[in-house]
């Protein structure tokens, strides 16, 4: 080692030091560790991020909390429970009119991956999670409109309830394609943002139909 | 670029299209992949220098922390060149780069056949438009399955829809596409995706309008102007763009056949029951879908019925 042959250390340097190294500062760490905290507090804290969010989607205002911090506990709640009611009455295979579970499902979830899908390829800024999050939250209305055609469909099913029907689901997929819309086309190129409605139009129309068209056994 | 071989590759030599939208493809990743041998030179240069350095440091404690960032870059390197490998979606970007104005231009062009057939025309290699146009035919799709009470035992309405449509598309498209090679037609797979996809607007629209009025006379004449339109317009296009009479003859007969016969297909075989016809025919036999009333609103049906009835019948 020829470099080494002129390193002297001389005596009042102390060789002796740290060998961790520091992670970062320590101050604010208190606050992200989770892990010792009640059950309650956790928990509470996700419901009302979820709760936050769907607020969002009722009174859909340009903001980007729903963008951020992006969880699938809403939509997946709301998926089950659209799958649920729209499942067919009875089992009997004979009158294996309803959709099942299992489509219903595939049906929500593929869709939003195909729609993110496109907007990614569309030149979007926004992230595979983020996009999903938000088409799965703008399930809400048309739940809330399947929860009142059961409610309609109990008192009978004729000419004035399909009426009724009609009006509400489509003013429910309205507000659901405009609430996803607003959050959505921000991250297209301006000139673009009917090439990524479209989908989304499809999809809660798909959705919308199948809603509509569902009659209890 | 094939410099001294005999054989000439059509597909290169193929630039009618006006953008080549596999050019841009091919030079994104060409940029991409020499971007990063450029960052893997000069992280490995990076690297060396520091292992030297750390021949004369060790004692300082860096050791640990250039250990760690090593495997952190060593393993983000391994990850993001499978996944650039595997699930790169940047491949398709080049056939997604239209606006809407393109695409309305073009659904609309689908339906006037060109004239000029001795000259190559153009076909813009996008994959956005077909793309939700099968989307829209299975839209459609379903909602002729539940009007006409159609219950498929085995499967479910929206597989079969996704199916005959997404089978249609590619199958059709791939058949073509190898026709077309044993004819020596000029197309590329993309611009056959295209062009099938956009002769789709045809059906849409003709399945749209007769599974609300439902009348066989005015789906005939659907069927022949509508859907007769957009297979000409294919056919001038692949016409103008192979050599030989016989050749043509096969590719365009084909996809003549082919497109028409799904119209029929996808009407017929969803067709709401007309009332004494299927009485007539069935008999002792059992008709593969088993057709049992359900409570669709009837109401809706039957107005437009009568409106397009009274309409005729003024007309």
């Amino acid at each position: 080692f020829p470099g080494l042959a002129d390193v002297s250390i001389s005596q009042d340097i102390p060789v002796e030091g740290e060998i961790t190294v520091p992670v970062g500062s320590h101050s604010p760490d208190e606050d992200y560790s989770t892990l010792d905290e009640p059950v309650k507090d956790t928990i509470m804290r996700d419901l009302k991020a979820v709760g936050k969010k769907f607020v969002h989607v009722m009174y859909p205002r340009k903001s980007s909390a729903l963008l951020r911090d992006w969880d699938l506990w809403g939509p997946l709640v709301l998926c089950v429970s659209l799958a649920l009611m729209l499942q067919g009455g009875s089992a009997d295979s004979k009158d294996d009119g309803g959709p099942q579970f299992a489509e219903v499902f595939v049906i929500i979830w593929f869709g939003a991956v195909v729609i993110t899908l496109n907007s990614k390829l569309l030149g979007g800024t926004i992230s595979f999670f983020q996009s999903l999050c938000v088409l799965g939250y703008c399930v809400m209305p048309l739940t809330v409109a399947m929860l009142v055609c059961r409610l309609v469909l109990l008192a009978g099913a004729g000419t004035v309830s399909f009426i009724i029907r009609l009006v509400v689901v489509g003013a429910m997929f309205a507000w659901s394609t405009l609430a996803s819309t607003a959050f959505l086309a921000d991250s297209q190129p301006p000139n673009r943002k009917a090439l990524v409605v479209y989908p989304i139009f499809l999809f809660y129309f798909v959705i919308s139909w199948m809603i509509l068209t569902f009659t209890p056994q | 670029q094939g410099g001294g071989s005999a054989v000439i590759d059509m597909e290169n030599m193929d630039d009618t299209s006006g953008s080549s939208f596999e050019d841009m493809g091919e030079m994104h990743q060409r940029m991409k992949e020499e971007e990063e041998e450029e960052a893997e030179g000069e992280a490995g240069a990076g690297e060396e220098e520091d292992g030297e350095f750390l021949g004369m440091k060790g004692l300082r404690g860096q050791l640990g922390r250039q250990v760690a960032d090593q495997m952190w870059q060593v393993g983000k390197r391994q990850a993001s060149r499978a996944f650039s490998l595997y699930a790169n979606i940047d491949i398709l970007r080049p056939y997604f780069d239209v606006e809407p104005v393109q695409v309305r231009a073009r659904l609309l062009e689908s339906m006037i056949p060109v004239k000029m057939i001795n000259f190559p025309q153009k076909i813009a290699g996008e994959l956005y438009g077909p793309l939700m146009l099968v989307f829209t035919l299975v839209a459609i799709l379903l909602h002729g399955m539940k009007t006409s009470d159609t219950i498929i035992r085995e499967g479910t309405l929206m597989g079969t829809a996704i199916g005959t449509c997404f089978g249609y598309w590619l199958g059709v498209s791939s058949f073509m596409y190898f026709l077309a090679y044993l004819c020596n037609a000029q197309i590329t797979m993309v611009q056959m995706l295209s062009l099938l996809g956009y002769g789709l607007f045809g059906h849409c629209v003709t399945l749209f309008v007769t599974y609300n009025i439902h009348f066989h006379s005015l789906f005939y004449i659907f069927w022949l102007v509508v859907g007769g339109l957009s297979t000409l317009r294919m056919v001038a296009v692949l016409v103008s763009r192979t050599v030989g009479h016989t050749q043509r003859l096969i590719l365009c007969g084909t996809l003549a056949a082919l497109h028409m016969l799904f119209l029929l297909y996808l009407h017929f075989a969803y067709h709401k029951v007309v009332e004494g016809i299927l009485d007539t025919l069935e008999g002792p036999n059992m008709p593969p879908f088993q057709r049992v009333a359900r409570d669709i609103p009837v109401v809706s049906n039957a107005v437009l019925n009568t409106t397009a009835k009274a309409i005729a019948l003024t007309l």
